[in-house]
């Protein structure tokens, strides 16, 4: 158990795509177009984050791929798995066996402790976790001390490692993490993102995360710009200024048009 | 600062609808009690005015019953000749009344037993009796003849002419009816049944031909009553009461008065345990509102509010939502006074009728009782939320009100609980009516007690169940569990309004079920004949039915069970029951302690256990003793028995009692047969008292189930009372479960998020309502179980036999209800839950 399959064989397998995907609100003259035909992929092992001004689409995407939204048309896959034929059952397995969540806030039970939090999703499913692997994540967040402690016992930035842990915990096919920094000081939000990043290069696990701070994306291996739901541009190998940059770009093409 | 109030109020309209609801359900429960006990009372203030009307004054004579001397059974017809031939008088009517009722032509009674009255017809000079009158036919003019009341002649499908059979106290007999009536005296007025017969014949049925029970007295215009009054005194005996018009009929409102005073107070007492179980919800309501407004309570602190002020805006908020309720309430209150009165009448409740009345009371009590209660419920959270520091305003983390220790809570709770337990255990110790006072005051102590403790005791009992919920329910079942002490302070309220209810229904079934059951195991174990015959009224029966018992075809052995009281020299009375010597060693088992029962025969009597140890009787000892017609004996004890609730007392020659009571009393016998418990033999008795219809004979069967459905009915009519409570207390969980779940939104979207499925977030919803519910509901289990315990402690010297039953049946049954409740409470709750949108359930601030 040294060595971990996604990580000996970088493949391009496709974890996640999404193809001609819409969402639309409303009708008529209050409609609202959030998602324009968006065809994204995320590639299996690889650290992608979505960025986008407000309105952007940038949630709704995320929310779509990660069956937590319905969308209007297109196609979400996940694996192999076709998320628009799938019933609200079944989708809710789907996100429970294949999917880790990591959230901006109310991410833990208060009444459960941190390893509980940790093996939430295991014990939804009704399953043993795989103790091997519970341990590795767990030392990877560095909260080996304080598994019995309950959150309200816990900094904001342990509260976070907690749910980082949780999300790994059941080894998903994809982790989704919604501004997970964003209720966090610099600090604490370094250590997710590190953990983040530790966990698609040593774990070999796909992340996808949605945020508007250029330094959190900076951590990404690839940036999905999106504007008026649409995809923009994109940026491999992110630096935070040069992502900066073209948020600025954004806002003034935003203003003008 | 009453603006705000009335503005939180209308956004708050969903979140208060379980407090309006209870509120509303108890001010109905009031304002119906009230508006129909004065509608009752009403009623029967109208209908004895009516029948008193005219009635200037009125002689009630019971007779010397006791004087040997004079044997006078009341007033006579002499006495009522000299009334009648005063001065002032115009007529005076002589009165007889007993039991008699109409069979119809199936031979069953036409009205139940009780209301079944006979009485004379008293003709005036015109030939009328002013108290009825004739719709068809005349009055009874002959011993052959009876009239009856239009109701129970329509019921039996009888016209003038007919002939009808009618039971008394005598064997049952044919007459042809004369006459077909209606009438404002009360009995017939509310619905019972009169049989009239001619005066003669009244008499010789009820009471001694030429006498009379009671006299009514009309005066001519003009004459004054009081002076008529001091006339008729001297006409009459010393014993006989003599009274005017007017005393009469101050005396009957005030005897109605009572009568509806004890229905009143009983409802309104079920109405205050009603409105008590409302404080629990109101108040849980109330601090979850002010837990939801803190910032807002904080910024009204830091612009200038007062503490006062907040404290009244909250104060106010509960005085509106309370007044709202209340007229709720006691609209509703009022169709359930006007629904009360076809109910009762379709149970043959035998109440008179008449106009709903709602008076100023019932208004003014419904609306205060509504808005104190809902304002008093509302003052600790109002104080809570007065505590607010106006810096809560502007901290941007989701700002508790700080959760202060239980410590404090505990410790009172536990001094309380303690007190009130010990109260209770000194109580059942002492015994007696001064035991049963003290065990009244500590249940009460005890009670509050363990409301104050709920919340300790809620964790460690929730703990002993979780386990189980894991096992079974797995994750759904974990985090119901959790979520269910999550906050003590509300699970420890919902269950309390709970217990309560729990605890007088537990308590009343244990008690109940207790009595029923020493009840039962008396008769069983004493009862040995096969048949027990009584008066479908409960009334004595006449000798001659005892007579022709025992000379019916097949009965081997009968006894009768004689009621007399025999007074010794020292002015001290002793039980005395009548029985036939020989037979009723075969008809009851009595455990011969010392001598024997063969005596009986020759005069002496036998004592039983209790009264020889209370009295030091011995066998062989001679009592002075005296007849109730005074005469004066030596009587012998010859043998002393076991103490049960058939004979107690002492036992006597039925033979030697009845040559001295002027009246005897036979209230039941008891008959043993040829072939024991047949078909054939049960006619066979019922034939030998003319197929008399209200006579009954029960087998073994029927006398368990007569005792037994007593205890039953009574129970029953506590847990409909009780029901009420009970709603109450379910509106609770929905409550607390509606604010749980509003509460815990977030969480619940990111369950779902993380994999929970729908079904499964609607069970941990559900569990988390069966846990408080079951909680609640095995507090008071234990609680009324302990009361009930001691209760039972005081009276148990005074039924032999008793030994505490728990009716683990019924506990069981309390408990599955109280699961039931649960699910049912949570439905409302579980169904919001599985259907939170994620997004906006995790995104929500």
């Amino acid at each position: 158990m040294t060595t971990f399959p996604h990580a000996t064989h970088r493949t391009t397998t496709v974890a996640a795509r999404a193809t001609e995907l819409s969402k639309v609100y409303g009708h008529g003259e209050t409609q609202v177009v959030a998602l324009d035909r968006v065809s994204v992929e995320f590639r299996q092992g690889e650290f992608t984050a979505i960025m986008g001004p407000s309105g952007s689409g940038k949630s709704t995407l995320m929310h779509c791929v990660a069956g937590l939204d319905s969308f209007s048309s297109g196609s979400v896959r996940i694996g192999d798995t076709e998320l628009g034929t799938l019933k609200d059952k079944q989708l809710t397995q789907l996100r429970r066996d294949k999917i880790g969540f990591i959230f901006q806030a109310f991410n833990l039970l208060p009444t459960l402790n941190a390893l509980e939090n940790i093996t939430l999703p295991m014990d939804i499913a009704g399953r043993k976790p795989d103790q091997a692997w519970l341990d590795k994540v767990i030392e990877m967040v560095g909260l080996s001390g304080r598994l019995k402690h309950r959150p309200s016992e816990l900094s904001g930035g342990q509260q976070q490692r907690v749910a980082v842990a949780r999300a790994l915990a059941s080894r998903p096919e994809i982790m989704f993490g919604d501004e997970p920094t964003g209720n966090l000081d610099s600090r604490s939000g370094a250590e997710v993102l590190g953990f983040l990043r530790n966990s698609v290069r040593e774990l070999g696990q796909t992340v996808v995360m949605v945020t508007h701070d250029p330094t959190a994306a900076s951590y990404a291996d690839r940036v999905i710009f999106l504007a008026d739901g649409r995809v923009v541009d994109e940026m491999l190998h992110p630096t935070a200024d040069g992502v900066l940059d073209r948020m600025k770009d954004f806002d003034t093409k935003g203003r003008t048009s | 600062m009453f603006r705000t109030a009335l503005r939180n109020v209308l956004a708050h309209k969903a979140r208060l609808l379980m407090t309006v609801l209870a509120v509303m359900l108890g001010v109905a429960f009031v304002s119906g009690t009230l508006i129909y006990s004065d509608t009752l009372h009403n009623a029967f203030r109208q209908q004895s005015s009516k029948g008193l009307a005219n009635v200037a004054v009125g002689v009630t004579d019971h007779g010397s019953r006791s004087d040997a001397a004079e044997k006078r059974p009341g007033l006579s017809q002499a006495q009522l000749d000299k009334i009648a031939a005063l001065p002032g008088a115009d007529t005076a009517t002589g009165v007889v009344s007993g039991f008699a009722g109409a069979a119809d032509r199936d031979g069953k009674l036409i009205a139940q037993g009780w209301s079944n009255r006979g009485g004379n017809f008293f003709p005036g000079e015109d030939g009328q009796d002013r108290r009825y009158t004739f719709t068809g036919g005349h009055g009874p003019a002959g011993p052959g003849e009876i009239a009856l009341d239009r109701g129970t002649a329509d019921k039996g499908g009888y016209k003038v002419g007919d002939k009808v059979r009618v039971a008394t106290n005598r064997p049952v007999k044919e007459y042809t009816l004369s006459g077909v009536f209606t009438s404002d005296q009360g009995d017939v007025n509310a619905g019972g049944s009169l049989v009239l017969f001619d005066t003669r014949t009244a008499q010789e049925l009820f009471l001694k031909p030429g006498y009379f029970e009671s006299a009514t007295v009309t005066g001519k215009p003009g004459a004054d009553q009081e002076a008529m009054q001091e006339a008729i005194i001297p006409l009459v005996s010393k014993d006989a009461t003599v009274q005017t018009g007017r005393q009469l009929a101050a005396d009957e409102e005030r005897n109605l008065a009572e009568s509806t005073k004890t229905l009143t107070q009983i409802l309104l007492g079920f109405a205050g345990i009603a409105l008590f179980v409302g404080v629990f919800l109101i108040s849980n309501t109330f601090t979850m509102l002010v837990a939801q407004r803190t910032k807002e309570l904080a910024l009204m602190r830091a612009v200038g509010a007062s503490r006062k002020q907040i404290t009244r805006s909250i104060l106010a908020e509960a005085g509106i939502v309370g007044l709202i309720a209340s007229v709720i309430g006691f609209a509703l209150g009022l169709g359930m006074a006007a629904g009360l009165s076809p109910l009762m009448d379709a149970m043959e409740a035998q109440l008179p009728s008449g106009p709903l009345i709602v008076g100023a009371t019932p208004v003014l009590a419904s609306l205060a009782v509504g808005v104190l209660i809902t304002m008093f419920a509302a003052w600790l959270p109002a104080r809570r939320a007065a505590k607010i520091p106006p810096v809560a305003a502007m901290s941007s983390v989701h700002a508790t009100p700080s959760v202060k220790s239980l410590v404090v809570r505990n410790v009172i709770g536990a001094l309380v609980t303690g007190a009130g337990a010990a109260t209770v255990v000194g109580g059942a110790a002492l015994g007696k009516d001064t035991g049963r006072m003290l065990i009244g005051g500590g249940a009460f102590l005890a009670l509050i007690g363990v409301i104050i403790l709920i919340p300790l005791l809620s964790r460690p009992v929730i703990a002993l169940v979780r386990p189980l919920l894991d096992g079974v329910f797995k994750v759904s079942g974990k985090l119901a569990g959790l979520n269910s002490v999550r906050n003590p302070r509300r699970t420890g309220a919902t269950a309390s309004a709970l217990a309560i209810g729990l605890t007088l229904v537990t308590g009343l079934t244990v008690l109940g079920v207790t009595m029923g059951r020493a009840i039962d195991k008396q008769t069983t174990d004493v009862v040995k004949a096969d048949y027990m015959v009584t008066m479908a009224n409960q009334s004595s029966m006449d000798k001659s039915v005892i007579e022709a018992l025992a000379g019916a075809k097949g009965v081997t052995a009968s006894s009768p069970q004689q009621f007399a009281s025999l007074e010794g020299s020292d002015d001290s009375f002793l039980n005395a029951v009548g029985v036939t010597p020989g037979d009723v060693e075969r008809v009851l088992n009595l455990k011969v302690v010392e001598g024997s029962l063969s005596g009986l025969a020759r005069g002496e009597i036998a004592i039983d256990e209790k009264a020889a140890a209370s009295k030091g009787y011995r066998v062989g000892q001679t009592l002075d003793m005296a007849f109730e017609d005074g005469t004066k004996t030596k009587l012998t004890i010859g043998g002393i028995y076991g103490s049960n609730e058939f004979v107690s007392g002492a036992m006597i020659d039925t033979g030697i009692l009845s040559r001295h009571t002027p009246e005897p009393l036979f209230y039941s016998a008891y008959v043993a047969m040829d072939g024991g418990p047949t078909a054939a033999n049960e006619q066979s008795l019922v034939d030998s008292l003319g197929k008399n219809p209200a006579i009954v004979v029960m087998d073994s069967n029927d006398i368990r189930n007569q005792f037994g459905g007593i205890v039953n009915q009574m129970l029953n009519i506590m847990y409909g009372l009780l029901a009420m409570a009970l709603i109450i207390a379910v509106l609770g969980v929905v409550n607390t479960l509606a604010m749980s779940v509003f509460e815990r939104q977030q969480e619940i979207g990111m369950l779902r998020a993380i994999g929970l499925a729908r079904s499964k977030v609607k069970t941990m919803i559900r569990l988390e309502a069966v846990v408080i519910s079951v909680f609640g509901a095995v507090v008071g289990v234990v609680l009324g179980t302990f009361l009930a315990w001691a209760i039972g402690q005081t009276v148990k010297d005074q039924i032999t036999g008793y030994s505490l039953v728990v009716p683990w049946d019924r506990i069981g049954i309390f408990l599955l209800l109280a699961a039931v409740v649960g699910v049912l409470a949570a439905m409302w709750p579980a169904r919001s839950a599985a259907r939170l949108n994620m997004l906006s359930a995790i995104k929500a601030e």
